[in-house]
């Protein structure tokens, strides 16, 4: 059973009828853009350039807000981070050539989270293609591997239409990055044609019920089960399900587990939740996930850095998976009890028909004992340099429950996970999939563009993974966006020197800086204000100003560079013999 | 020095017998299950617009399938073509490829052919002409045509099954066989069955 249905409703209802007020369209941008303004977008992301100027021409006219950013990479990661903030897809503009091929990490790492993000390129004029003209790349062939789909639109009168194709497509079903490359003699080119509203294309056909008979046979297996384990990922949050989350795991009292996606989908502070698991996770979470016997995923994908080797993972469980996408069922890990669905839909479905509580109270008593067995407590001492982990905790503590945290990726992108505790979905904002370095800065910015005025915007960021995109600290003070930077610096890129000790015999080739920029007179160079943090007495202090400075701030906090993440799951290894020191691995 | 975190070592903790196969499959952990490998035919039905050919062979090749032959070609509808692929994989492997190429936009449905579907396959194959009339009597045992013939080579045209073709170029080898040119698999569900 298929329905049309999109996961996330782009706010274009009421919009028809204002746009009788506005003035016809008369050329292929002007559609582009008065498709974008019918399917609510508010705000885009982008940088100028000859191909794609006819569009930004036509944005001129227009309500939207624009925000200019310093790199295009920056602009595809802002566009990414407000639609994990906000839920409605992100839209991020660049013209042709380099402006293009600067988005794809940007669109890749989109199109591995499965964040909708609609990227509009300028294109050299139709009958230029193919003939290598000033700015020309294959923009077509470049991101097909890593788009839900792209168009190229070489129609004035139909470019809207692909425009508003393009945006719901990214929004429908399991979300993911879509591209129309803008031709400018099909910008530039005339119409009187209006666009339609925005509609995924026939083909994308979404189911979001799952088969009852599948649903009922699920809930059988777990009223059975003793030792059941809930895994909610990412999806749950997509699907903005956390209710019925939260919901069906108290009234059945099943412990969770989240991946490092579904961060916040389930409340972190919960008696039942066991944190993330996987090659960082905690170590209770490991042992759950290892020693079930009916593994509930919800919205994930079972990536290798949560699985570890697929030959040890859960393998003494039965695998409920529940996905809006078909092919991510029993891609990885065999589903014993396969549900195609929308996250919420299926969970209301389960909770329909699950009938009496599993009995499973001495498998909670263990998930609690794990959790004493295995703390995340670390040591202090005041001769030592300032420990990260502090920090992350400061910077929780001094902030509202409904802060958003956006990282970079390393060792400080597993601490903040690890030791912020995360309440609410879209708080956590991060690249898991493709891990890209230069990540936080950036989704900084969109996250603060989309985010309520009272929700504050952290960025926990690394010396390596800042200086990648450190550009886009100039759009924050232009745009004077209140966020915080907060840098864990310990002048390596290190994650690769953590591994380079346990698996290279500790030669530390290329990770080591030894010399970092300093970044508080960084960041006043660049308008922002800068705090410099060496000893436990100055955080406090630091994090106050910086979080009522009303503008964008960076903490320079020079952490221990000795500090390694634990536990730690070697790659491709057995999640239940997580290393909780260095000579374990 | 990071001194790590509190807790039983790895060798102190409980551990599960249970194993899966690398296909995510549990398994009993005394087998070792080595996956089955086996050929799919599968019919896509697919929107008839420029680059759709490339979206399904670039998909095939980033996720690492096995493609044995390929074809596309119009049908009755204008508005659509048809794609015929002959997969070899284990039997999760044939499923991630349908459910991947269902996923792509212009692709209408995809189905996995019956064992009896019509199948057929086009040789051209050049031949050394030195006996002519043994290459003659060859090929009318495959129920071959000559389309082309001259001083030093013929070249004969055989259409059949997959298995025939083989068997077919095997013989002339005999000859000397300078040149062969196949097409992939066209297919058809018999009857009144609906092929995608």
């Amino acid at each position: 059973m298929s329905e049309r249905a999109t996961t996330q409703q782009p706010k274009s209802e009421e919009s028809t009828s204002d746009s009788t007020d506005w003035p016809p369209v008369t050329t292929g941008a002007q559609s582009v853009i008065r498709a974008l303004e019918n399917a609510g977008v508010e705000a885009m992301f982008g940088v100028q350039g000859g191909a794609i100027m006819p569009v930004y021409d036509a944005l001129y006219d227009s309500d939207i807000r624009h925000i200019m950013m310093g790199h295009e990479q920056g602009a595809a990661h802002a566009a990414d981070a407000y639609n994990v903030v906000s839920g409605s897809p992100g839209v991020c503009l660049a013209t042709s050539g380099p402006g293009a091929t600067n988005l794809v990490t940007g669109i890749a790492d989109a199109n591995m989270d499965s964040d909708a993000v609609l990227a509009l390129t300028g294109q050299v004029p139709s009958h230029m293609v193919g003939s290598d003209a000033f700015q020309e790349t294959d923009t077509m062939g470049v991101t097909t591997p890593i788009t839900k789909h792209n168009y190229f639109a070489s129609d004035p009168d139909t470019v809207g239409d692909t425009v508003g194709e393009a945006f719901a497509l990214a929004g429908s079903g399991r979300p993911g990055p879509t591209l129309v490359d803008l031709p400018k003699d099909a910008t530039q080119g005339e119409t009187g044609r209006e666009p339609g509203p925005a509609r995924p294309p026939e083909t994308a056909t979404v189911q979001m019920s799952a088969d009852e008979q599948a649903v009922k046979v699920a809930a059988r297996a777990i009223e059975n089960s003793e030792k059941p384990v809930l895994l909610f990922g990412g999806g749950v949050v997509k699907a903005n399900a956390s209710e019925q989350a939260r919901a069906f795991a108290i009234e059945h009292e099943i412990p969770v587990v989240t991946t490092m996606p579904g961060i916040g989908s389930f409340p972190g502070d919960h008696e039942l939740c066991l944190s993330w698991a996987g090659m960082h996770g905690t170590g209770y979470a490991n042992m759950a996930v290892t020693h079930t016997d009916l593994l509930i995923a919800v919205g994930t994908r079972f990536d290798d850095r949560l699985t570890g080797g697929v030959d040890t993972f859960a393998p003494e469980a039965e695998v409920i998976h529940v996905d809006i996408d078909p092919a991510e069922i029993s891609k990885n890990v065999h589903a014993d009890y396969p549900l195609v669905g929308d996250a919420g839909r299926v969970l209301e479905q389960l909770s329909d028909a699950v009938e009496h509580t599993p009995d499973a109270r001495e498998w909670r008593e263990q998930c609690q004992t794990w959790k004493r067995e295995y703390p995340m407590d670390y040591a202090t001492p005041e001769d030592e340099p300032l420990k990260p982990q502090f920090v992350v905790e400061a910077l929780d503590a001094a902030t509202s429950d409904r802060a958003i945290v956006t990282t970079g990726v390393g060792q400080h992108q597993m601490w903040a996970a690890q030791y912020w505790t995360f309440t609410h979905p879209r708080t956590w904002v991060s690249s898991h999939g493709l891990g890209t370095m230069g990540y936080g800065l950036p989704s900084a910015i969109g996250a603060r563009v989309a985010a309520d005025d009272d929700q504050e915007v952290v960025s926990i960021d690394g010396d390596a993974s800042l200086l990648m995109t450190i550009q886009e600290l100039s759009v924050a003070v232009r745009e004077n966006l209140d966020i915080t930077v907060a840098v864990l610096n310990n002048e390596y890129i290190g994650m690769v020197r953590q591994w380079q000790d346990a698996f290279f015999e500790r030669r530390h080739m290329a990770a080591d800086y030894g010399w970092c920029p300093e970044f508080d007179k960084l960041a006043e160079a660049f308008g922002a204000r800068g705090w410099r943090v060496d000893d436990y007495d100055e955080v406090a202090d630091a994090i106050e100003e910086a979080l009522a400075y009303d503008g964008p701030s960076v903490i320079d906090f020079h952490v221990d560079p000795a500090e390694n993440v634990y536990p730690m799951v070697a790659s491709g290894g057995a999640n239940g013999l997580f290393a909780l020191s260095e000579d374990q691995l | 020095m990071s001194d790590g975190l509190e807790g039983p070592p790895p060798e102190e903790r409980p551990h599960p017998d249970g194993r899966r196969n690398t296909q995510g499959i549990r398994i009993d952990p005394e087998v070792e299950a080595e996956p089955e490998v086996r050929q799919a035919v599968f019919s896509a039905l697919v929107a008839h617009e420029p680059g759709v050919l490339a979206r399904v062979s670039g998909l095939f090749s980033r996720r690492q399938f096995n493609i044995e032959s390929l074809t596309v070609g119009p049908t009755q509808d204008e508005d659509m073509a048809r794609i015929t692929l002959v997969v070899v994989e284990p039997e999760p492997g044939i499923e991630q490829a349908r459910k991947q190429l269902e996923k792509l936009v212009p692709v209408v449905s995809v189905t996995e052919l019956e064992s009896d579907a019509t199948q057929r396959e086009l040789a051209l194959i050049k031949v050394e002409a030195g006996d002519p009339d043994k290459v003659n009597a060859v090929s009318e045992m495959f129920g071959g045509e000559t389309v082309d013939a001259s001083r030093e080579t013929v070249t004969i045209e055989v259409t059949g099954s997959e298995q025939r073709i083989d068997a077919a170029i095997e013989t002339f080898e005999q000859f000397g066989v300078r040149e062969i040119c196949r097409t992939g698999t066209a297919a058809l569900e018999r009857g009144a069955n609906e092929t995608a």
